[in-house]
C-alpha cells in the first residue's frame, strides 16, 4: 500500500499543528462558534447528540495491520474501546473529548492517519472496490488513481469551501462494487481499443434527499487529463452550485438544472484552459505511485487446497462462512475474507478495540499485513491462502468476526441513526437489532439467500437505504418515530432507487413487515432467484399487498 | 489611525476606500469621494469614463471589487486598468472568490493587487495566498497580527495553484 514519503509526512503533520492551535483558540473563546464549525468539520469533528464524534479516514478503504492497532489503541485510550465503520471506509469514534482531539491527531500521525477532510462542504474521502487489485474481473488496479485523487484533493486551496461537500468513488473491475454511480463524481476505468486506461466519467449521482444516478459526461478520458478534468469540474460546481438552499446544493442539483449536455459544456469549456497544463499526469508518477500497489509475494499454491476441500466437506458451519464470507482471488490458491461486523445485538459495522486488534493479527499472520473496508461495513483480508482458511475462521470466531451472513439480511447496512446522530429524525439501531433478530436462525436466513437491507435515520441517506433491495428510512410524525420502506433498489452496474411502498410504520411493527415481504417472496420465487430477482419479475404490486395485509393502510403516504 | 492591511506578508496602513451602492440607488448616481476607491462592477460599468478620467487627471489608481456571483469574464477585457481587485467574503463558508482569483491569476493574467475582504481570518490566509490574493483585510474582531502567522501554515502543498504553477508531483525530488 501507498507509503508516505516526507512530503506526505510534514504535510498531516502541519495540519495536526493548526488544528491543535485551532482547538487552542476555539477553546480559549478567539474563534466563535460559527468560525470553528468549517474547520472542525474539515477534520472530520462533529459536534454529536452526546458530544463530539470524531470520524477518521481510511482512503480507499486500504488499511495496514499497524493502522488497524492504532484506531484499536486510539479508541480505547480517548473513546471507549469501540468504533464504528461506515459506508463510506470511514471509522467514527462517539464519545471523544474536543480538547483530546488534538492529540488523537498526533497520535494518528504517527501511523500515516488523519481526519483530513472526512466531513465539511470539501472533496472528501475517495472510496474505491474492496476487493481492488485481487478481484477477478479487474481492468486495472483503481487504487494508485484513488490515492492521486487523494493528494490532489487534500488542502486543495480552491475547494475547501464548496457549496456542498463533494464525493468521488473510482471503480477498477467490470462489476461496480463502488457504488460510482450515486457519488457526485464516479469514475469507472476503462480500456480503449488500443488497451490503453481512462475513465468513464459519471457525474451528479447521490442519495439523500432526491435520489438520482449519475449521468455519463465522458465515455472516455484518458488517464493523463484526471486531474486537469476534475478540477474543471469542480470549478464549474464551485462557480455556479447553489448556495441558498443546503438541501439543493450538491452538483446533482446543478447537473439536473443545467441538463447533462449543458453541464457537461460547461465542464469541457472549463476543460480546455487546463488541458495539458502542468497538473496532467506523467508515465513517472504513475509509476512512482503504481509501485507501491504492487501484488505482494504471493506464493506458489494448488488451485484447490486438499485440506480446505475436505474440511468444506466435514464441517458444515465451516462451509456455510465459506460459502458467504470467502471470494474467489485472482491468484490461484488465495481466497478473499469478509471479518462480519454485523450480529445480533451490535450496532452494524461497530467493532471492538479487541475486536480490530485481532483482525490486525490475522492480516499480519495470513493476509500480508493488509486489510480493507467495505462499504457494507465489514473488514476483508484480501489475500489469505486457502490452506489457511480453516484456521483463519477459528480465529475469526473466536473474536466475533466470523458470522457466517455476508450477503445475507443480518449484514444490513444501517447509519448510526438518532442513538448518535444529532441529523437524524429516527432511530436506526433498535430497528436493525429488531430485524436481527427476526431473522436470527441462520438456516431461515441462508434460505432466504441474498438480500440486501439498508437503513437510514434521515433523508441524508447514510444508509443507503436507496440501494436496498429492502430500504428502511426513519421518519418524524409529530414528534414519533416511523419508518418508510423502499423496494427494488440496488447498487452495482444496474444501480436503481429504491420506491416507497406506501405507508409509514412504526417501529414495532418494522420486523413483522419485512418478514410478511419476504414471505411473499418465498412464495413467489423461481429457483435460484434472489430477492431483487423475483421483484423485478413479478413487480410491486405482491409486496405491497403483502406489507399492508389491510387495504385501507396503504392509501396514505406518510410524510412523502 | 490609517486602517492596515496585510501586504507583502506585514502590515501596512491603506488609503483604498470601498463604494457601496445604498439598496436601489443606481450606479450611475453614485458619488464618488476623492481618493482611491474600490467600486462594485455595476458602477464600473456604468461611470467608466469618469473613473478613466479621475486617473488621467488627478492620478487617483483604478479599483474595483466583485462580490461572489460577479463573474469575472464580465469584467476580463478592462482588467489592466486595476491596480487593486478586491473580492468580497459575505461569509466564510462561500468559497466561490477562491475560484475567482485563481482565474484572474491564472487564466486572466493579472498581475496586479489582488485583496480579499470580508469574512476572513488567520483560518483562511494560507488557501487566500495560494489562490491569488496577496493582500488581505482581516474581519472584524480578528487579530491582524495573529493573522501574518498563517501564510505558513503548511510546508508544501499537494496541488499547482496561483503561487507554485507546479504540483508537488512534478517537484518531488526523483
Amino acid at each position: 500500500m501507498y507509503q508516505y514519503d516526507d512530503y506526505d509526512h510534514a504535510i498531516v503533520r502541519a495540519r495536526v499543528a493548526q488544528f491543535r492551535d485551532q482547538t487552542r483558540r476555539y477553546l480559549a473563546g478567539e474563534l466563535s462558534d460559527d468560525e470553528f464549525r468549517p474547520l472542525r468539520l474539515q477534520n472530520g469533528l462533529y459536534i454529536q447528540r452526546h458530544g463530539p464524534m470524531l470520524r477518521l479516514a481510511v482512503p480507499y478503504g486500504l488499511i495496514s495491520a499497524a493502522q488497524l492497532r492504532r484506531f484499536a489503541d486510539v479508541a480505547r485510550r480517548y473513546d471507549r474501546g469501540v468504533g464504528h465503520f461506515t459506508t463510506r471506509h470511514n471509522l467514527q469514534l462517539n464519545w471523544v473529548k474536543l480538547a483530546e482531539v488534538p492529540q488523537i491527531l498526533a497520535d494518528l500521525a504517527r501511523d500515516e492517519l488523519h481526519a483530513i477532510q472526512t466531513s465539511g462542504n470539501c472533496i472528501r474521502n475517495v472510496t474505491t472496490d474492496h476487493f481492488a487489485g485481487v478481484a477477478a474481473d479487474e481492468i486495472a488496479d483503481p487504487r494508485p488513481w484513488a490515492e492521486l485523487l487523494r493528494q490532489w484533493s487534500s488542502f486543495h486551496p480552491e475547494f475547501a469551501y464548496l457549496p456542498r461537500k463533494f464525493k468521488v468513488a473510482i471503480s477498477g473491475a467490470t462489476e461496480d462494487r463502488a457504488a460510482i454511480q450515486v457519488h457526485d463524481l464516479g469514475l469507472q476505468v476503462v480500456r480503449d481499443p488500443a488497451g490503453t486506461i481512462g475513465f468513464r466519467v459519471y457525474a451528479g449521482g447521490g442519495l439523500g434527499r432526491t435520489p438520482l444516478l449519475g449521468q455519463v459526461l465522458r465515455e472516455f478520458l484518458p488517464w493523463q487529463h484526471l486531474l486537469s478534468y476534475t478540477e474543471a469540474l469542480v470549478r464549474v460546481f464551485n462557480r455556479y452550485g447553489r448556495r441558498d438552499n443546503a438541501y439543493k446544493a450538491r452538483i446533482k442539483i446543478l447537473v439536473k438544472a443545467l441538463g447533462c449536455e449543458e453541464f457537461s459544456g460547461q465542464v469541457d469549456e472549463e476543460w480546455s484552459h487546463l488541458k495539458d497544463g502542468p497538473s496532467t499526469l506523467t508515465d513517472g508518477e504513475i509509476a512512482r505511485v503504481a509501485a507501491q500497489f504492487r501484488a505482494p509475494a504471493y506464493e506458489t499454491f494448488a488451485a484447490d487446497d486438499l485440506c480446505h476441500l475436505a474440511h468444506l466437506r466435514e464441517d458444515k458451519a465451516f462451509s456455510r462462512w465459506v460459502e458467504r464470507n470467502v471470494q474467489n482471488h485472482k491468484v490461484p490458491g488465495y481466497a478473499a475474507v469478509t471479518l462480519s461486523l454485523k450480529k445480533a445485538g451490535a450496532a452494524p459495522g461497530d467493532a471492538s478495540s479487541e475486536q480490530m486488534e485481532a483482525a490486525a493479527d490475522l492480516a499480519e499472520r495470513y493476509s500480508f499485513g493488509e486489510l480493507r473496508v467495505s462499504h457494507e461495513q465489514n473488514l476483508i483480508l484480501a489475500d489469505v491462502p486457502q490452506r489457511e482458511l480453516y484456521t483463519v475462521w477459528h480465529r475469526a470466531k473466536a473474536a466475533s468476526l466470523a458470522a457466517p451472513t455476508v450477503g445475507l439480511i443480518q449484514d444490513l447496512i444501517a447509519c448510526p441513526g438518532g442513538d448518535f446522530c444529532a441529523l437524524a429524525n429516527a432511530r436506526s439501531l433498535p430497528v436493525a437489532a429488531a430485524i436481527q433478530e427476526r431473522f436470527e436462525d441462520l438456516d431461515y436466513q441462508h434460505d432466504i439467500g441474498e438480500l440486501e437491507l439498508n437503513i437510514s435515520g434521515c433523508m441524508n441517506s447514510c444508509g443507503h437505504h436507496h440501494l436496498g433491495a429492502i430500504g428502511i428510512l426513519g421518519v418524524d410524525k409529530n414528534g414519533e418515530e416511523w419508518y418508510q420502506i423502499t423496494l427494488g433498489g440496488r447498487q452495482g452496474n444496474d444501480a436503481s432507487i429504491g420506491e416507497v411502498i406506501g405507508r409509514a410504520f412504526a417501529a414495532a411493527e418494522v420486523p413483522d413487515a419485512i418478514e410478511r415481504l419476504i414471505g411473499a417472496y418465498l412464495a413467489h420465487r423461481h429457483a435460484d432467484e434472489r430477492f431483487i430477482d423475483t421483484f423485478d419479475r413479478i413487480g410491486e404490486e405482491v409486496f405491497r399487498q403483502a406489507a399492508y395485509p389491510h387495504p385501507h393502510q396503504s392509501r396514505r403516504v406518510a410524510n412523502g | 489611525m490609517a486602517k492596515q492591511i496585510i501586504k507583502e506578508r506585514r502590515l501596512q496602513d491603506d488609503a483604498w476606500k470601498i463604494v457601496n451602492l445604498v439598496d436601489g440607488e443606481p450606479a450611475i448616481d453614485v458619488c464618488l469621494p476623492v481618493g482611491p476607491l474600490l467600486v462594485p462592477v455595476s458602477v464600473w460599468k456604468a461611470k467608466k469614463s469618469c473613473l478613466i478620467a479621475r486617473e488621467y487627471e488627478h492620478g487617483t489608481p483604478l479599483g474595483i471589487w466583485l462580490a461572489p456571483e460577479d463573474n469575472i469574464e464580465d469584467i476580463a477585457a478592462d482588467i489592466d486598468d486595476f491596480t487593486v481587485i478586491a473580492v468580497h467574503f459575505p461569509k466564510l463558508a462561500d468559497g466561490r472568490g477562491y475560484s475567482t482569483a485563481r482565474l484572474l491569476r491564472e487564466r486572466h493574467g493579472y498581475d496586479g493587487e489582488l485583496r480579499a475582504f470580508g469574512d476572513i481570518g488567520r483560518d483562511q490566509i494560507f488557501f487566500l495566498n495560494r489562490v491569488g490574493f496577496d493582500a488581505f483585510v482581516i474581519g472584524e474582531g480578528k487579530s491582524a497580527e495573529d493573522a501574518l502567522a498563517a501564510f505558513d501554515d503548511f510546508p508544501e502543498s499537494y496541488q499547482g495553484d496561483a503561487v507554485q504553477p507546479l504540483p508537488l508531483f512534478r517537484r518531488r525530488a526523483a
